[in-house]
């Protein structure tokens, strides 16, 4: 049943087909949403994917955004037990809200701090055996956040990012961030978004409808695609247990 | 079009010279320069194999791609990396820029991976991006050479318009990708719009400037088709759309017929030597009385064969250009990039 509905969306990442070995291995994907409509349950979809049990993915959470409690929460109404996988070693939660806001005078400086989340990632992926590598998906909530924690510091994130990137060519993991364009387009250059647009080789954008709020439709994605030179465009409406995607006109 | 920059890369610097040096541009509504990027340096590295071009080899300082991209994408365009000896070099500025795996590496247990150390004898890897000094020391260290060409790819909308600019004043020739379709802003989410946004996905505008020598600068448009395999080029299909569009709609006839061509090419200019071994006459405005069998002296001929050497004086004419309509009104200072 959840299969069936998020199926224009699968199809849109090619995951529709075969999830193992990964078919996101080796790419960036970049989700943008904004504060009608939020972009996060395009994340807990893929997280709930990639510990599908057909699959042996394994998935670093990077999370500046909610505590654990909340991403269990969800993903238990998707299906999926985040707990058990954490025992597993399936999952990997990397609490960055406990971290201390960095001045510069205890000694963690913003890139130091980033420095170290680098280390630690790769490190965890490293202890994985060398055949699960290619499974392994780092997720980012999210990169806004990620800027607040460093004290606004963009540039310290872009080279975070850069070597994030580094670790799917190293790896042929992939790398799946979560970012809001309402909070950038005040400015005049957002190089910062911008960058993660020209980064992403699949690019999610959840946007209102042109129309306004609508009962039955909460949103539209457009998915470029461009490993696959494809883009798809459809309605989504997000309910309890499920995100229901369709053309619009076919809900 | 696209060959024209290709040989204009491939043909390098001219004796006292500055080297040819080419901006490849793009911005996020038709991120193509990626794509224009490697279809440049993959016909490159094939003519310097061939040994057609005045370089002798090729030094990629890459950022953004690890080195295996490119070895790949060379490979994959049939072109003998393995064998290529050192004539590809590629500095390495995107596994390590900031030298942070080796600061891990001292403080905790991080362990560098095997394969890290299997870097191909063709990529070194640079660790210090933010020492220009030290960057601009390693590039000239791996060319070893004079510099032949230099082409960068550059993302517009991520410096400021100075910066674009400043670049591309620096460079000799200009390529441009530009989207097919100007998206309307502020008009998201439209079924049109996102039409158009699939239009723009697999097609672009492609503008190149050329800088030339004696300081004319010459633009060419062409469109570009982005496809798994890779780029291809096609020329505009409405160009010759907007030239009549830009022809003004007036009640005489302002283009040539046929026959009004080939009489025009019939002419002979005055100056322009084409003797076929009878004398030349030089027109000096009395050829009707010439003409009219008058006895007046025909001191105006010279016969400029027997006169070359008497040095009585000589007319040398050099034809502006030929890729100018003689009657075209354009102010040839008109398109001086100063």
């Amino acid at each position: 049943m959840n299969q069936r509905s998020s199926n224009l969306l699968d199809e849109a990442l090619g995951l529709d087909q075969v999830i193992e070995p990964w078919p996101l291995r080796g790419r960036v994907v970049a989700i943008e949403d904004q504060v009608e409509t939020s972009g996060s349950f395009v994340l807990h979809h893929l997280l709930k994917r990639s510990l599908s049990p057909n699959s042996s993915n394994v998935t670093i959470f990077i999370a500046f955004s909610q505590p654990f409690s909340h991403y269990d929460r969800i993903l238990r109404k998707l299906g999926c037990n985040l707990v058990s996988q954490r025992d597993n070693s399936r999952f990997f939660f990397f609490d960055m809200l406990k971290l201390q806001c960095p001045d510069g005078d205890e000694g963690i400086t913003p890139e130091g701090g980033l420095i170290a989340l680098y280390g630690k990632i790769h490190k965890t992926i490293s202890a994985l055996p060398e055949i699960s590598w290619k499974n392994v998906s780092i997720i980012i909530d999210d990169l806004s956040l990620m800027e607040v924690a460093a004290n606004g510091s963009s540039d310290y994130v872009l080279d975070f990012l850069h070597y994030c990137r580094t670790l799917t060519s190293e790896f042929d993991c992939s790398l799946i961030t979560l970012n809001h364009e309402d909070i950038y387009s005040s400015e005049d250059r957002p190089t910062f978004f911008i960058q993660m647009e020209y980064l992403a080789d699949i690019l999610i954008k959840a946007e209102p409808l042109a129309t306004g709020l609508a009962t039955d439709v909460h949103g539209q994605l457009t998915v470029s695609n461009k490993g696959r030179n494809k883009v798809s465009n459809f309605h989504f409406k997000v309910k309890e247990n499920v995100v229901e995607c369709f053309y619009p006109g076919r809900s | 079009m696209a060959e024209s920059i290709y040989r204009a890369l491939r043909d390098g610097a001219l004796e006292g010279e500055l080297a040819p040096a080419l901006t490849i541009k793009d911005s996020v509504a038709s991120p193509f320069a990626l794509q224009v990027f490697s279809h440049v340096i993959s016909q490159l590295f094939s003519s310097i194999l061939a040994g057609k071009s005045q370089s002798r080899g090729l030094v990629v300082v890459s950022f953004s791609r690890s080195p295996s991209f490119y070895l790949d994408l060379l490979k994959n365009k049939g072109t003998d990396v393995a064998s290529s000896n050192k004539q590809i070099q590629i500095l390495d500025c995107y596994s390590d820029p900031l030298g942070w795996k080796d600061q891990l590496a001292g403080s905790r247990n991080f362990t560098a991976l095997s394969n890290e150390a299997m870097v191909s004898s063709n990529a070194i890897v640079f660790r210090e991006v933010k020492h220009m000094d030290k960057l601009y020391n390693s590039i000239i260290e791996l060319g070893k050479d004079q510099i032949s060409s230099i082409f960068w790819l550059l993302h517009s909308d991520l410096h400021e318009a100075r910066v674009t600019a400043v670049l591309e004043y620096l460079s000799s020739i200009v390529a441009s990708l530009e989207p097919s379709h100007q998206l309307a802003n502020g008009q998201r989410g439209d079924l049109e719009n996102f039409s158009l946004i699939k239009h723009n996905s697999k097609k672009g505008k492609f503008h190149v400037r050329f800088k030339k020598r004696n300081g004319r600068v010459r633009v060419m448009s062409e469109e570009v088709h982005i496809e798994q395999s890779g780029i291809n080029f096609a020329s505009l299909p409405s160009e010759g759309a907007i030239n009549q569009g830009l022809v003004p709609k007036v009640q005489f006839s302002l283009q040539l017929s046929e026959k009004e061509r080939i009489d025009k090419a019939n002419v002979v200019l005055p100056f322009e030597h084409q003797g076929n071994g009878k004398p030349i006459q030089i027109y000096d405005g009395r050829r009707s009385l010439v003409d009219s069998k008058h006895e007046r002296p025909v001191s105006a001929v010279e016969n400029v064969q027997t006169n070359e050497n008497c040095g009585s004086g000589e007319i040398i004419y050099y034809r502006d250009s030929d890729d100018e309509m003689p009657d075209s009104d354009e102010d040839p200072d008109d398109d001086l990039d100063i």
